[in-house]
């Protein structure tokens, strides 16, 4: 019985002490995993980076499904994690709900706006990126007659579309952009055969180069164009060592980098709507030993004229979220 | 539409029927035996994983293929413990069998290659290449015919022309042997043919075993010739397309091959024309996606021609004492 009791006493001891040092942050991946190769993974790598760098650790939670969202989020908040950070738009609306019963505990959303007092909101300037790759992709088109092809047909991937043909535009104003969505249900994120053969229709329309936002299904895309001999553009983290010498470059979105800045913010963590683009290396595009030949030094001082200019605001691109229309295509 | 618009889109078709009809055609076996089998989509894919995972291991993608059709076996089989041995309900086993390949895919993937749920990228003889047909170089120049012998017929990965020959081979199997006559009893009176002294059970364990093996090359096909490498969830509904076709074609093999074609000619003009302007209105690109789940549902309405399913299907077999 007494062994009990002070069995019982120190594990309540325990209990207290975890919960005094507990305020180290949270990461929570969104259903992709952590390991994706894209989103979810930069966010890992940008935790790494700051756990290495501080020598401190971060509690951290793959989501199996979708009933877990609030669970995650309440568990880590009650153990008083701080500041908690969550990958993806899909956790907008569970946030919502939970953010005003923790007003003690910081939340950062990426990809999403949460307008809650303690929530700090991550957005990238896809577009701006896009336009990047867009002027890269009419620079190393021959045909006049370059692709694009989506995942799921929402917002913020016409978003990438946009932007990517007003680049395309601004190098050539007669070129042909061909734009598809893989479909429209989140099964679009992963059928790689669907891109493929969106690949193939868009090469026998004479494109040759084709950009790829289109998650799980970029991998078929990617595939298909170094299989046909046509050059491929990345996205969201550098898919350039995918296929060396055939993905023209990608566009990066830095994940990475919001996460990083989250954690070591801590619990000052500033909140409010966090806009990440050109001018804060929230966006750009990738260059690596992998597309070092298919980039020359015309083009690479096209696009950082380009970017210097965005990042300045003396050049504007439109962002298709804005006001749901696009100058330079048409959907 | 040009000429070659036409056959680059009849290629496609070809490309995206042939999973389907591999599916078709092993749901068929399954079906005409009286086993349900909505486990057709987990089986794909447990397939399409394992022949990729193996084929970039060994660098060999024909033990690839051995193993998909090995992994899509052995869920044959639980299928076949599940709903002929325990008599359990041959739904709720496929239902079982989709999300265990689902979760177990991914699972050993990141296990295996740490690559968030996806195996590395096929290279050489790690992929079914195109095949050239003879004389598809000296005919192209032949008008009309030459471009669709070299362009449509040839080309394709061997996996195509085995899919295209199980459709003539199934319907001789089915309707031409003394085996297949019993297998088509056994899904219509299992009593009848139990009362002439075949084994039911073996019966039906022996299509259930069909079933598994056209299911692996399907999963085969898709992740080694088609792709080259597993991405999680990639069969995206194609099981559930071809069960789709194969009530469509009122479970026969000759109609099953029209009804995957037809759908696949669906997908590709879908994915090639995303909007489809008839003039007086346009027909969006979520229609076309729809239509193969569409015409199910007329067809199973009977408006056109009935589809009557075998009359044992979905019961299992009680020996009457």
């Amino acid at each position: 019985m007494t062994l009990m009791t002070k069995l019982s006493g120190a594990v309540a001891a325990l209990a207290l002490t975890a919960g005094a040092v507990a305020a180290e942050p949270a990461l929570i991946f969104d259903l992709g995993g952590k390991f994706d190769k894209s989103f979810n993974e930069a966010a890992f790598n940008g935790a790494k980076r700051w756990a290495e760098e501080t020598g401190d650790s971060f509690r951290e939670i793959e989501l199996q499904s979708e009933a877990q969202r609030e669970q995650a989020l309440r568990r880590f908040a009650e153990n008083g994690n701080n500041p908690i950070v969550m990958t993806g738009f899909a956790f907008g609306n569970v946030l919502a709900e939970v953010a005003p019963d923790y007003p003690e505990t910081k939340f950062a959303i990426i990809d999403m706006v949460v307008d809650e007092p303690n929530v700090r909101s991550v957005v990238f300037n896809e577009h701006e990126g896009s336009y990047l790759v867009g002027m890269m992709a009419a620079m190393a088109s021959e045909s006049g007659t370059v692709g694009f092809i989506g995942g799921m047909d929402i917002p913020l991937i016409r978003k990438f579309a946009c932007g990517y043909a007003q680049g395309v535009k601004a190098i050539n104003p007669d070129a042909n952009i061909v734009a598809n969505m893989t479909g429209t249900t989140p099964a679009a994120w992963n059928d790689p055969v669907k891109g493929s053969e969106l690949t193939k229709a868009q090469i026998s329309q004479g494109a040759d180069v084709v950009y790829a936002a289109a998650g799980g299904t970029g991998v078929g895309v990617l595939q298909t164009a170094a299989d046909e001999g046509i050059l491929s553009i990345g996205v969201d983290s550098n898919q350039n060592y995918l296929h060396p010498g055939q993905v023209l470059t990608s566009m990066m979105k830095r994940v990475d980098n919001a996460v990083y800045e989250a954690m070591t913010a801590g619990t000052d963590l500033e909140t409010g709507i966090n806009v990440m683009g050109i001018a804060n290396g929230g966006v750009g595009y990738a260059l690596d030993e992998h597309n070092a030949e298919l980039v020359s030094a015309e083009m690479q001082a096209a696009v950082d004229a380009a970017s210097a200019q965005i990042a300045s605001g003396e050049l504007q691109v439109h962002d298709y979220m804005s006001d749901d229309s696009c100058p330079a295509l048409s959907f | 539409m040009d000429f070659l618009t036409l056959l680059q889109v009849l290629d496609s078709t070809v490309r995206l029927a042939t999973p389907l009809l591999l599916a078709c055609l092993a749901g068929l076996f399954s079906e005409r035996a009286g086993v349900f089998d909505i486990g057709l989509e987990g089986k794909m894919l447990a397939a399409a994983f394992f022949s990729a995972a193996i084929a970039a291991i060994t660098g060999d993608v024909w033990m690839g293929l051995g193993a998909g059709i090995a992994a899509s076996l052995a869920l044959s089989i639980v299928h076949g413990l599940a709903s002929i041995t325990f008599r359990g309900n041959q739904l709720i086993s496929g239902v079982a069998i989709n999300f265990l390949a689902a979760g177990l895919t991914v699972l050993i993937a990141q296990d295996w290659f740490s690559q968030g749920g996806r195996t590395p990228s096929l290279i050489g003889q790690g992929r079914f290449g195109p095949i050239t047909l003879p004389g598809a170089e000296a005919l192209s120049g032949v008008p009309v015919l030459g471009p669709i012998y070299a362009e449509l017929i040839s080309g394709h990965s061997i996996l195509v022309y085995i899919a295209f020959l199980t459709v003539p081979l199934t319907w001789w199997l089915l309707f031409r042997t003394r085996f297949g006559l019993r297998l088509r009893a056994v899904g219509e009176a299992p009593e009848a043919v139990d009362t002439a002294g075949v084994s039911v059970v073996t019966l039906r364990y022996v299509a259930v075993g069909i079933c598994g093996i056209l299911c692996g090359i399907a999963g085969a096909y898709l992740a080694t010739a088609l792709q080259a490498g597993f991405v999680k969830d990639m069969t995206a509904g194609r099981g559930f397309i071809a069960l789709a076709a194969l009530i469509f074609a009122k479970w026969r093999p000759w109609y099953a091959l029209y009804a995957c074609l037809l759908f696949g000619l669906l997908q590709a003009v879908a994915l090639r024309y995303q909007n489809i302007d008839l003039g007086a209105f346009v027909v969006p690109v979520q229609f076309m996606d729809a239509l193969p789940y569409i015409l199910t549902v007329v067809i199973l309405a009977g408006f056109v021609g009935k589809a009557i399913p075998p009359r044992a299907g979905g019961e299992p077999y009680v020996k009457e004492r």
